[in-house]
């Protein structure tokens, strides 16, 4: 093009990106650092937290982290109860996921669109309608439990129930209370015996509530890659002789493995974030606080204790928690001697996909759009 | 399009072919396990529905029927009640009001604004444009809950807490959808517009009439993403009102299932406002539903 017809160019690009560095820059960069100053400050919730509220160091992290009291207690078991959470939805999504995907994306089966349908349809229907389905159906006397005793299996009152489940499973070799090496003081001011206490049974309703809903996204995501792959890899394993396990974990695995890596990304970062679901159980993280999560307790902190300072302290850990678990695990899962290949791949695809995958992911936590960027790469 | 359906056809065709011969060697132990990967599919597709019929049914049962018969799919007798009552007891038409508005306005400035500044940055020259879009790419770093207390703050700090401007404004535009459509535009070929601007055209009338259009796919995706994301949006309307008036359906909801009404047996109004408010998503997701699966089996041939 001449130079001629690049002449206000500049101008308009400036004018057309504006719009969007505005809002980002005054309802996202500017409020991250407001909140950073209060998670430093007694402000009371009163006025605005400039000119009401002076700066009082890091005492509200130490509050949270250090001092003992109940704002660590709280927090080490809200840390405690998403840590478990995570432990269990995020190997278990991936898994059923990449099943789901493997299963509707076979030549021979009739009815495919029917399928992924069905298995995607979770993940679209907002979090609130679903929690709330889940809710019923986990009552005492409800669906789950009704299914359950027709294999006369007489099912726990979920939601209500606080015992957990190693606690419970400890408790079928009569050890029901703490013997005395994990009696002691264990970090964030709880003791080894309640950090061992596995998800409480009131927590594995929840975490079938996330597999249930985000295994459709991912299955999404998934067959992108696998249809990536083609029909002639696949052939050119059966005709080697390779039985469906062998191609499975020797061929099919390792060439979806950027897409894997990036399910389990977006798997570990969405469910260190949950808080619509504790929200709509009502108890602030009710029963016995085993449904507290950190970012719940952020917003319980700040919202109805009104210590913000601790809320906006509570958040920012959060934040460093799950950048450095992302960082982590980009480093546990790196590829050795691939890696440039199979980044550019990851890209290659991704591309091919378009904002097909984002589109998936996006829809998984909620409008949280870190996801879609990984989704993208 | 059809170029890529003819070569879909092909290739099956030809696997038919090959695959013919080997066909009957294979019959009985091949034909056992997909009956059995059938039978494992229908029961997982069912276990992923029927909570959804249930639900559907649960919303049409008396309370008393809800609680001893909850997994039947029939009440025992049909009862309106919930629904009567989401109509009149509850003010469900202005959440229902509330979340239409929001949804719409919010998802005309994402195609809008998300798609201008997806085009400034793939096509247009300008200084600092490398530093807005690695800035945009950290913004998206930034996890959604981290961001609840902040959002307030400045919120309150604007005079814009319990307003629909508040509740608006700061999801008009989302760093995710320009990221999507910078990445779609880039796929256009440079030629096209060269030659409107060639022809006089200028940059936002080259954009608006030319490319736009062009990038229809991208749009569509983004019309999905936006209206899905802002009707099941929640934690945003948590922290920018308190307002009972502003309520959307989710909030509104929220709060009949962690107040009285989730407790106890109740479940027929919970479940009737769960539903309702399912329904707009569920009717987008089926009209798209070809495009939503069509994206993935594209890639197959792209």
């Amino acid at each position: 093009m001449s130079k001629g017809m690049r002449a206000g160019e500049a101008k308009y690009g400036y004018l057309f990106v504006a719009p969007a560095v505005i809002i980002i820059g005054v309802f996202l960069v500017a409020p991250i650092f407001l909140a950073l100053y209060v998670s430093f400050s007694n402000w009371n919730g009163l006025g605005s937290p400039l000119g009401n509220s002076e700066f009082i160091g890091a005492e509200n992290y130490q509050k949270v982290l250090v001092d003992d009291g109940l704002s660590k207690s709280d927090f080490g078991t809200s840390i405690r109860n998403n840590f478990y959470y995570v432990i269990f939805v995020v190997p278990a999504q991936t898994a059923l996921a990449l099943f789901l995907a493997v299963q509707v994306n076979r030549r021979v089966l009739r009815g495919r669109g029917f399928f992924r349908t069905a298995f995607y349809f979770p993940s679209v229907t907002s979090s609130i309608a679903i929690t709330t389905i889940f809710l019923f159906l986990f009552t005492a006397s409800g669906v789950v439990n009704s299914i359950l005793a027709f294999f006369g299996i007489n099912g726990p009152n979920w939601f209500k129930d606080p015992r957990g489940i190693i606690h419970n499973f400890l408790g079928v070799f009569g050890v029901s209370s703490a013997p005395a090496f994990l009696e002691v003081q264990g970090p964030l001011g709880i003791s080894w015996w309640e950090w061992v206490a596995g998800p409480s049974v009131a927590m594995c309703a929840l975490i079938v509530l996330a597999v249930f809903t985000t295994s459709g996204t991912f299955m999404l995501l998934f067959l992108a890659a696998l249809q990536n792959i083609g029909a002639e890899i696949d052939e050119a394993a059966l005709m080697d002789g390779s039985g469906p396990f062998r191609k499975l974990f020797s061929v099919t695995l390792p060439m979806l493995k950027p897409t894997l890596f990036t399910v389990l990304t977006l798997g570990l970062i969405g469910t260190w974030q949950v808080f619509d679901q504790v929200y709509l159980t009502g108890g602030n993280g009710a029963p016995a606080k085993t449904l507290l999560t950190p970012a719940f307790l952020a917003f319980s902190t700040s919202f109805n204790d009104l210590k913000w300072g601790q809320g906006a302290a509570i958040s920012f850990i959060l934040f460093a928690i799950i950048v450095a678990l992302t960082l982590l695990q980009r480093y546990i899962l790196r590829d050795r001697d691939v890696g440039k290949r199979a980044e550019t791949n990851a890209t290659r695809a991704a591309a091919e996909v378009k904002a097909g995958a984002a589109r998936a992911v996006a829809k998984n936590a909620s409008t949280n759009t870190d996801t879609t960027k990984a989704g993208i790469r | 399009m059809t170029t890529l359906t003819q070569a879909a056809i092909l290739s099956e065709s030809g696997r038919r072919r090959a695959g013919s011969p080997r066909r009957k060697g294979m019959s009985r132990k091949m034909r056992s396990s997909i009956f059995a990967s059938y039978l494992l599919l229908i029961l997982l597709a069912l276990v992923y529905i029927y909570p959804f019929l249930i639900s559907v049914a649960g919303s049409f049962k008396t309370d008393a029927d809800s609680t001893a018969n909850p997994l039947s799919l029939i009440p025992e007798t049909w009862s309106f009640a919930a629904y009567e009552r989401l109509f009149t007891d509850v003010p469900l038409p202005r959440w229902a009001m509330n979340s239409t508005v929001i949804t719409l306005i919010i998802t005309v400035g994402r195609v809008f604004f998300d798609s201008l500044a997806g085009y400034a940055l793939s096509r247009l020259h300008f200084r600092g444009r490398n530093i807005i879009f690695a800035g945009l790419i950290a913004v998206m770093a930034v996890p959604g809950v981290v961001l609840l207390i902040p959002r307030f703050l400045i919120l309150k700090e604007l005079g814009l807490y319990d307003s629909y401007g508040g509740m608006i404004i700061p999801l008009i535009i989302d760093a995710a959808g320009i990221f999507i459509m910078k990445q779609f535009f880039e796929s256009i070929p440079i030629s096209v517009e060269e030659a409107a601007r060639i022809d006089g055209a200028g940059v936002f009338r080259t954009f608006w009439t030319i490319v736009l259009p062009m990038a229809r796919p991208a749009v569509v995706t983004l019309v999905i993403l936006s209206f899905q994301g802002s009707w099941n949006e929640f934690s945003h309307f948590i922290v920018s009102r308190s307002d009972p008036d502003l309520n959307t359906l989710t909030t509104g909801v929220a709060g009949l299932v962690s107040g009285q009404l989730g407790s106890g047996n109740q479940f027929p109004i919970v479940l009737a406002s769960a539903m309702l408010m399912t329904i707009p998503v569920a009717v987008v997701f089926f009209i798209f539903q070809k495009r939503l699966m069509n994206t993935t089996e594209g890639a197959e041939k792209g």
